[in-house]
């Protein structure tokens, strides 16, 4: 593990993230992180009010799994500027926040939840896979753990987008007002941060326009053909970068991060 | 102070008692977590990988792994952690995975490596009668690595391991 070898191994894989590039690799590292704590926070709202007990247990279980991505993508960015994934999670505004609206809207019914769940799961897994190939092996490394555990919340949410959409027409009905109001929001989920394309030439990460055709490709077919699903017309300025929010960000973080500034020197066990 | 000598074998042995804290018939190095044992003079490097990256019981596998080892008398213990390569259920070892089936939990099916996306989990077998005619009923359980499903032939709930 200490040999010279390895050192000029390390060094090399280093030399590949310049320090031109680590402030749009942390900004990366940082909305990747945001998305999963604000997407977790949101599944767990579910805790005790979910359909049925074993839904209760499976939504914590991926909230779970994702307050475990965002610890990953945090330490990555630990290691690059020294900044504590806590203090990040816990003591941040909402105008610093850089998750996608997605994210960030009101759980709504189990529909919306579900549809939601699995949009972002399919991106996340694509996004996951490709990013395996990182030149940056630290980010390779996190991608291939993350990956795996993203294949049982894939498996999950879809069969629920499928028992939902094929059900009754009651739950076909909320599954597509759901899909009506969450698809035009999916492509902001495919725009780069700042600089991003500086470190898709060096390698480090996947390319968004290859990774968004592998994810209309799955679902796509999925939502309109198995499912039934009908895709809504999306206006022309349904994007926008992530440093706007909507008016739900704030009351999530003051909710979320209460007890952390309220006794902000507590500490881990 | 006269340094303590041990092997990297000694180091091994201490930490097969080590329980999985959340499956306690299984040892840490039944789970296949502890990936590399470094011994240097007095200094001991253990490293180990995580299961699942949200698994709560990381903690206190790590300070577990320290108890163990300075309990053979050593005061210089390095915990690391590795990503690399991710864990899998493939690495239970066999003996392990008849104790995880007595007690009541299916062991894993080898691990699929090859599609991204497949819909169908892989097939699960009843820990107490061996039919493969079971139900999942919940995929995710009570713990992050497990699923729940029934028996249909002998109609018993049981726990299943996730394959990954």
């Amino acid at each position: 593990m200490t040999g010279s070898g390895q050192l000029s191994a390390v060094s090399g894989q280093q030399e590949m993230l310049t320090p031109q590039l680590q402030p749009a690799l942390i900004r990366k590292l940082t909305a990747l992180a945001d998305d999963e704590i604000i997407l977790a926070h949101r599944d767990g709202e579910w805790t005790g009010h979910a359909p049925i007990l074993e839904e209760d247990i499976a939504l914590a279980n991926i909230a779970q799994d994702e307050l475990g991505h965002a610890g990953l993508y945090l330490e990555l960015r630990r290691e690059l500027d020294g900044s504590d994934p806590d203090r990040l999670a816990f003591f941040r505004d909402a105008d610093e926040f850089t998750n996608v609206r997605l994210a960030e809207l009101p759980k709504g019914d189990w529909a919306f939840t579900m549809l939601r769940q699995y949009l972002f799961d399919a991106y996340e897994a694509l996004w996951l896979d490709a990013a395996r190939a990182s030149t940056y092996a630290p980010l390779a490394e996190v991608a291939a753990k993350a990956l795996r555990e993203e294949k049982f919340h894939l498996q999950h949410t879809s069969l629920w987008v499928e028992r939902l959409a094929l059900g009754t027409d009651e739950s076909h009905r909320r599954t597509q007002n759901a899909l009506n109001e969450l698809w035009p929001r999916t492509a902001q989920l495919f725009q780069p941060v700042q600089d991003e394309e500086k470190l898709v030439e060096a390698g480090i990460l996947p390319d968004l326009t290859g990774v968004r055709a592998r994810w209309e490709a799955l679902v796509v077919p999925h939502l309109t053909g198995k499912c039934g699903l009908t895709l809504p017309d999306v206006p022309a300025d349904a994007v926008g970068g992530r440093d706007t929010h909507t008016e739900h960000l704030a009351p999530l973080l003051a909710e979320m991060q209460s007890v952390a500034r309220a006794v902000p020197n507590a500490e881990v066990w | 102070m006269t340094a303590i000598h041990v092997t990297p074998e000694q180091v091994w042995t201490a930490l097969s008692a080590v329980p999985d804290p959340e499956i306690p018939v299984v040892s840490i190095t039944d789970m296949g977590m502890v990936r590399d044992v470094t011994v240097d003079g007095g200094r001991v490097t253990v490293t180990f990988t995580p299961t699942f990256s949200g698994c709560p019981a990381l903690h206190v596998i790590r300070e577990s792994i320290g108890e163990a080892v300075r309990a053979l008398g050593l005061e210089d213990v390095e915990v690391r952690s590795t990503l690399t390569p991710p864990w899998t259920t493939d690495w239970i070892k066999e003996d392990a995975r008849e104790r995880l089936r007595q007690y009541g939990i299916a062991p894993p099916a080898p691990a699929d490596e090859s599609p991204l996306i497949t819909l169908d989990p892989e097939p699960t077998r009843c820990p107490r009668c061996g039919s493969l005619n079971v139900r999942m009923t919940a995929s995710f359980g009570p713990t992050l690595c497990k699923r729940l499903y029934v028996c249909e032939s002998c109609r018993e709930p049981f726990e299943g391991f996730k394959s990954v």
